[in-house]
């Protein structure tokens, strides 16, 4: 299993969320809630490709912000909710990552599968779903990023150009190693 | 020099959005394939429905692009039905071509569908004059998609000796095993390259970390590579892992390194020798990976043609463990 | 048809003076009916034994009553490898065994048989080859029993032979590189037959320190031995007419006289089994390709397919 992250990588440190907000998760899930039923809604299609996998639920870990997300993309039982990181819930897989990386492998802008080469994202449990849900994310219409920033209006595109910007530079960084 | 023929560009399509990317970047001809086990990237989440294709063939010739369907897998005896209704059903969607390996779609669409175009496979490992005659002669194969084996040089050698057009790869993973002639995988997980498209299936992958921070890649039973706390990693694929041997004092990349194939320097080259098509390796990729590289590919093609020094995109990003090569095409020495 | 058993090709690099006796001590005291001889991995090789040894161990087994048949390359890529084929394939008197497509283009209309490494997965592919002179075809290691009994009841269709091979270890992927000379930081063109010091190939171990693969120069192996012992009677029902055992450093008098007692009925497969587990292979025998399981699975009698 992916190893707890350390406390130092929490938090506003180098590389970290940049605007890492101390949210109570219960604040946090009813926005959650909102953002999975908008992209359920504007991509039906997803479901399909993601076949038996719908029903599995993953855990998605950012290990550089506080919390982690818990998702079951199954559109008869939509969950997507934060969750605290002491005791995370069942899952089928977790998927491991700086929030950056993470953003970028649900922008359908950025290529994901460099993420998994560079050993970015870490993926634990059944490989296969995950897979899976990577090939569905890739194949909506609009890029999920960008629905999302859609939703919070102009300061929402203005923080997603600002992330990707982020992303981006982390990357040439990470190339310039 | 000869009078330079413009080589196609072919690139890949896993999902619907992939495909448009790639006839939005400027794809001569893209090739997908179905949601079952005739061809050869058979993977979850991936691949087209039929009504998918009806919709994607659609936009690809409204955009001047050809579909190649690939039907690239061999039918194990019993079930030779399937890739039959496949063929029948791309050449009902108007594909322009079907991307083949086994003799018996080869002969099926001959009998069937004489106008439409046989392309043969890298999966049938034509790799000889005499072995590509023999597919031309007898199914009127068109092309030829080679083999990541040959030089420059063997290539322009083969196009005098060859009665038609030659495809090659460009860029993307570079596997050297011999391809349509591996059964590793179904050695390993009882799943089978060339019977189920199945290589590596994600659902036998499993990592593993250890309290070092190194990680494991795991199919099946099999540890097939272990990876340092800042290494990078590869396909999790047989061919790309590591191993030990008695010659050997540790873990070494038995058949390849995680390193892709770039020939972006070789263009010119290959234009040059008359290579018809180029291929861009990649189904199982994302769709931004699609878009940047055959968009970057577009670009130096046209500049070549135009006579004019390519400006080539950085795409080392792109690559597996971000390390490409030129693969066979500019040495032997790999061998 | 009675069943019959061969010899396939040596796939390894053995010493000339190794391979003269073994194939006399083959013609004196093993109960083969067909021998196939001729490097099929590395046409790198054949000046060592091919091209100087190869027309008197032929006619040494012929006297000791076996059929011959040349094992043709699985890799033609080189213009002495395709001079070689080619002329191969265009001699009289002695069936060539195929095992690249490239033969092919020569052979139409003329008989000739369908190797273990050329891609025959189903009845179609076999119908068409058969119609062009094909005579006999031995099948993919990695093929399951449903593929089997369907090629089976075509090959009777066409009245032509099923060859599976039963004993040893199978061939799983060809490449252009070699994969030997990898090993010990040469190339392919330098490799000085490194190849050599391994006569059953060279045990490639995971990291952590699992025996896995076999390597043999361009060609990848199981590191199981295949033994399908247990499922001859079954096969025989299905139409295969053939049984292929491959060289091995082990006693393969042994080796073919345990399968030809089986094949007989002189013995049974408890007996016959024990006979090849006393050889002191060090590998595992595995049989799951054939159970439609994954390849290096043993799965054991009580779990008899329904």
């Amino acid at each position: 299993m992916t190893s707890e992250p350390q406390s130092s990588r929490l938090g506003g440190g180098p590389g970290g969320f940049p605007f890492a907000p101390p949210l109570p998760l219960f604040l946090l899930n009813p926005i959650l809630k909102r953002i999975v039923h908008r992209i359920a809604v504007q991509n039906p299609d997803m479901f399909d490709r993601l076949g038996p996998h719908r029903h599995a639920y993953f855990l998605i870990d950012p290990v550089d912000i506080p919390f982690m997300l818990y998702l079951r993309p199954d559109p008869e039982a939509l969950d997507f909710r934060a969750v605290g990181r002491r005791n995370p819930p069942p899952h089928a897989a977790r998927i491991s990552g700086k929030f950056l990386d993470l953003l970028t492998l649900m922008d359908t802008e950025q290529d994901g599968d460099a993420l998994f080469f560079s050993r970015d994202l870490i993926v634990t449990g059944d490989t296969e779903a995950v897979v899976c849900l990577r090939n569905a994310l890739d194949d909506v219409d609009d890029p999920i990023a960008e629905s999302v920033a859609d939703m919070f209006g102009p300061p929402g595109r203005a923080a997603l150009n600002a992330l990707r910007r982020a992303a981006e530079n982390a990357q040439k960084r990470k190339g310039a190693k | 020099m000869n009078a330079m023929v413009k080589p196609e560009l072919i690139c890949p399509a896993g999902t619907p959005a992939a495909l448009r990317s790639a006839v939005d970047a400027g794809a001569d001809a893209v090739y997908c394939g179905y949601q079952n086990a005739t061809n050869a990237r058979n993977f979850v989440g991936l691949n087209f429905t039929p009504e998918e294709m009806e919709k994607s063939i659609r936009y690809a010739h409204d955009g001047g692009t050809k579909v190649l369907i690939t039907l690239n897998t061999f039918p194990p005896a019993g079930k030779v039905e399937l890739w039959k209704e496949m063929v029948d059903l791309s050449a009902r969607l108007g594909a322009d071509a079907c991307i083949v390996a086994d003799i018996a779609v080869a002969a099926y669409i001959r009998d069937t569908y004489p106008d439409l175009r046989i392309h043969l496979s890298v999966q049938a490992a034509a790799s000889s004059p005499e072995a590509i005659e023999y597919y031309v002669r007898e199914f009127g194969v068109k092309r030829v998609v080679l083999p990541r084996i040959m030089t420059v040089s063997e290539i322009r050698g083969l196009l005098k000796e060859i009665p038609c057009e030659v495809e090659t790869f460009i860029f993307g993973n570079h596997g050297l095993m011999v391809e349509g002639r591996c059964s590793l995988t179904n050695y390993v997980t009882g799943q089978s390259t060339n019977m189920d498209g199945a290589c590596s299936p994600a659902a036998c992958v499993k990592y593993e970390r250890a309290d070092d921070g190194s990680m494991s890649t795991i199919l099946g039973d099999y540890m097939i590579d272990r990876f340092g706390p800042e290494e990078t990693a590869g396909y999790p694929t047989i061919c790309k892992g590591r191993y030990k041997c008695d010659a050997r004092d540790g873990g070494y990349y038995a058949f390849e390194e995680p390193i892709s194939l770039n020939a972006s320097t070789m263009l010119p080259d290959l234009i040059n020798a008359g290579v018809h098509a180029f291929k861009i390796e990649g189904r199982q990729r994302s769709r931004a990976y699609v878009k940047k590289v055959v968009a970057a590919f577009r670009e130096a093609v046209d500049s070549i043609m135009a006579g004019q020094e390519p400006r080539l995109a950085d795409l080392v990003a792109l690559t597996e463990g971000q390390k490409q090569t030129e693969g066979a095409l500019k040495t032997k020495k790999w061998r | 048809m009675n069943p019959s058993l061969t010899l396939g090709p040596n796939l390894f690099h053995w010493p000339a003076e190794q391979r003269i006796d073994f194939y006399n001590r083959i013609a004196d005291e093993s109960p083969v009916s067909t021998v196939y001889l001729g490097e099929v991995i590395c046409s790198k090789r054949t000046p060592f034994f091919d091209d100087v040894h190869l027309p008197a161990v032929a006619e040494r087994l012929e006297r000791a009553g076996k059929t011959v048949v040349y094992s043709s390359f699985s890799e033609v890529v080189i213009k002495r490898e395709r001079n070689i084929l080619m002329e191969w394939s265009k001699q009289e008197g002695r069936d060539l065994e195929v095992n690249n497509t490239a033969a092919l283009l020569h052979l139409k209309d003329r008989p000739h048989r369908i190797g273990g490494l050329l891609n025959v997965y189903n009845e179609d592919t076999m119908a068409y080859l058969a119609g062009q002179g094909a005579t006999h075809f031995s099948l993919l290691p990695e093929l399951p029993r449903a593929a089997i009994a369907r090629l089976g009841e075509k090959a009777r269709e066409l009245g032509v032979g099923v060859e599976v091979q039963v004993f040893g270890r199978a061939s799983l992927a060809l490449s252009a590189r070699c994969y030997h000379a990898r090993a010990h930081e040469r190339t392919k063109d330098n490799c000085q037959f490194v190849c050599g010091d391994d006569p059953d190939g060279m045990t490639l171990m995971t990291m952590d320190e699992k025996p896995f693969l076999t390597i043999n120069g361009i060609q990848t192996l199981s590191y199981g031995y295949l033994d399908l012992m247990a499922d001859i009677d079954d096969m025989r029902a299905i139409g295969v007419t053939h049984f292929r055992v491959m060289p091995h450093t082990c006693d393969m008098i042994v080796v073919t006289r345990a399968f030809d007692d089986v094949l007989a009925g002189r013995i049974d497969v408890a007996e016959g089994e024990a006979r090849l587990r006393e050889l002191g292979i060090e590998a595992p025998f595995v049989n799951g390709f054939y159970r439609g399981r994954a390849g290096h699975d043993w799965v054991p009698r009580v779990t008899e397919m329904a």
